[in-house]
């Protein structure tokens, strides 16, 4: 076991070097640069500014400078933000965007694998056919349709319900204040609950066909216990694999959850960075969300082998 | 002595008629209620997409400030209708352009893209997948391994890399997605591919002399086609959405061109007082994905009898 996180370990590495490469040099060739203002500047400013953003040295020499500081962990200035490095805004950003996307994946979790139990328990039933057909509008209904319109219901409008007052901060963050995460973790949520349930379902419904569950059935076996000790566990086993998609579904969902509820994260910062050409913002969330997910497929790929020895002794 | 054996003389004597897996694949398919209600709902927003000058009396870009965000007439509520500019049957948006049009060009946009970028996606990842699972070995172990190390990547995070870079161009924008999502197409071809390298037609193909790309084109690639509809049908939809999230962040599509995407971004804005400009571009985008799912459900079981 160690010998197989060993390995994974070292497999990451490069993976991370390659994506650090690859946009660091995709993003130098784009089009105009991040001080390009419509006041043309005088040119030995423009040298002055080039020169104390390393702007002006050979690119190769500038990706080496990047690598360096990106060893120690230092992403660089922010070209737009003045007086902030780009470590310090994705700091700043990191707990907002955790908290949201950790509530949003707890909540997936639970309610992905329940209606994902529930449907496989009751295949080609109407709850099934009722589960499914929710899980699909789940899918096909893109978040930034959804988050609007829940703004409008329970922000705008306002909902009572037996005389309580259900209405929810339309927007701001309020130091993660409960109201205020209920409607973007909600939202965030949506499009992974209806992933999971499907994925689950679909795997339960393999497992409840198989011979170890019929055997356990044979044996006289009280019906729950099947399900939830022989059943449920072997079912789970693919959603482990999804983990790590799974949380990059959350990412991207992230960039419009907190742009519609105006929420200070990371993602609010990726997209004006890309608006505004701040080449070490965006390098830097891209590659501080690649390592973050290089890192969760590695936790996923050594809990997969936890889980089933049989990854562990392949190749 | 050999008997030679008369498939044919056969074929007539039991009056068997031969089923091909696409003969079957379409029976399933038109029975499957879902599916066919979802071509039709498709191909009525398709239709409509490409007639859509014929259909409305306005241009997509013409701006009229005497009804600014005017509710179509028959909208229940205190909204303002556009009687005095005609009829809007959708309304107008907020520089008074009539949001019947604009629906219908952002669903052109919405289509040519998913159309376009999904195959730009089947070529890169059919070819890349085929490429890798027939090449086996070390050539295999790389290629595959540049394609995990791309999907570490939240695909989102490069498309807008990609749109900055190729500063918002319309066509690039096409490409850019399709650049981007042809990672799963590469990685079910290499899957279906490394199965089928061995068998004995391939070898003997090979056997037979023909060479190492034609085997892959003329041999390979029609044998991996069926997983490959059943996950194009549901690139399709991937790919609008994609463009629809960028849009919406205000890094797609520019105005006057619009689609759903930016529809529904400035739709959102002005949700309180004109709620139609968000529920028209939303109804119709959430028709299209639906029917997509549907149709990729439909395709998938018909196609695929395993995992019925």
């Amino acid at each position: 076991m160690p010998g197989f996180i060993f390995r994974r370990l070292l497999g990451a590495i490069p993976t991370l070097l390659v994506i650090v490469t690859l946009s660091f040099f995709v993003m130098r060739l784009a089009p105009g640069g991040p001080f390009d203002t419509q006041r043309r500047l005088p040119p030995e400013i423009e040298r002055n500014i080039a020169a104390a953003y390393h702007l002006d040295e050979p690119l190769v020499e500038q990706y080496f400078l990047y690598l360096d500081r990106l060893v120690h962990f230092d992403l660089g200035p922010s070209y737009r933000t003045k007086d902030f490095s780009v470590s310090e805004l994705i700091a700043e950003g990191l707990p907002v965007s955790a908290r949201l996307g950790f509530s949003a994946m707890a909540l997936a979790l639970v309610f992905g694998i329940g209606f994902g139990v529930i449907a496989a328990l009751r295949q080609n039933r109407i709850t099934d056919y009722a589960v499914m057909s929710l899980a699909t509008t789940g899918i096909a209904i893109p978040t930034f349709v959804i988050a609007p319109v829940l703004t409008l219901i329970f922000g705008v409008w306002g909902v009572r319900l037996f005389g309580v007052d259900l209405s929810l901060p339309v927007g701001g963050w309020n130091n993660g204040a409960l109201a205020n995460m209920i409607l973007p973790v909600a939202v965030l949520a949506l499009p992974e609950i209806a992933v999971i349930a499907r994925l689950v379902r679909a795997s339960m419904v393999e497992v409840l066909r198989s011979n170890f569950v019929r055997t356990a059935r044979a044996k006289g076996l009280p019906y729950r216990v099947v399900v939830l000790r022989h059943a449920l566990p072997a079912a789970l086993l693919p959603l482990v694999s999804y983990l790590g998609p799974a949380f990059a579904g959350l990412l991207t969902g992230s960039l419009v959850v907190e742009r519609i509820f105006g929420i200070p994260g990371i993602g609010r910062y990726f997209v004006e960075g890309a608006v505004n050409r701040d080449y070490t913002l965006v390098l830097g969330v891209v590659i501080f969300y690649a390592a973050f997910i290089i890192l969760l497929n590695l936790i996923a790929d050594i809990l997969y082998a936890v889980l089933d020895p049989r990854v562990r002794y392949a190749r | 002595m050999s008997i030679a054996f008369d498939d044919t003389a056969l074929d007539r004597a039991f009056d068997v008629q031969g089923r091909s897996l696409w003969v079957d694949g379409r029976r399933r398919l038109f029975a499957n209620r879902a599916a066919v209600a979802s071509m039709i709902v498709l191909a009525a927003i398709a239709l409509a997409a490409i007639l859509a000058p014929l259909l409305s009396p306005y241009a997509y870009d013409s701006i009229d400030y005497s009804v600014i965000s005017c509710a179509p007439d028959w909208w229940p509520g205190d909204a303002i209708a556009c009687r005095a500019g005609g009829a809007h049957w959708f309304g107008t948006d907020a520089v008074g352009r009539d949001l019947f049009i604009r629906v219908l060009y952002g669903a052109r946009v919405s289509l040519a893209v998913g159309i376009v970028a999904t195959l730009v996606s089947l070529l890169i990842g059919v070819g890349y997948g085929a490429l890798a699972g027939f090449a086996g070995r070390r050539v295999d172990a790389v290629m595959m391994r540049f394609v995990d190390v791309l999907y570490s990547l939240p695909y989102i995070f490069l498309v807008i890399v990609l749109m900055v870079i190729f500063n918002r161009n319309f066509y690039l924008t096409f490409v850019a997605i399709g650049a981007v999502e042809w990672l799963t197409m590469a990685r079910i071809v290499r899957g279906e591919t490394l199965s089928i390298r061995h068998k004995e037609f391939i070898e003997a193909a090979r056997a037979a002399g023909v060479g190492r790309f034609a085997t892959i084109g003329r041999h390979i690639i029609p044998n991996v086609v069926s997983p490959v509809v059943v996950y194009m049908s549901l690139t399709i939809p991937n790919v609008i959405l994609a463009e629809s999230f960028v849009s919406f962040l205000g890094l797609g599509i520019q105005e006057p061109l619009t689609s759903w995407g930016v529809l529904i971004s400035q739709g959102a804005d002005q949700m309180e007082a004109a709620p139609w400009m968000l529920m028209f571009p939303s109804l119709f985008m959430a028709a299209t994905l639906f029917a997509f799912n549907f149709i990729g459900d439909g395709l998938r079981d018909a196609l695929d009898p395993r995992d019925r």
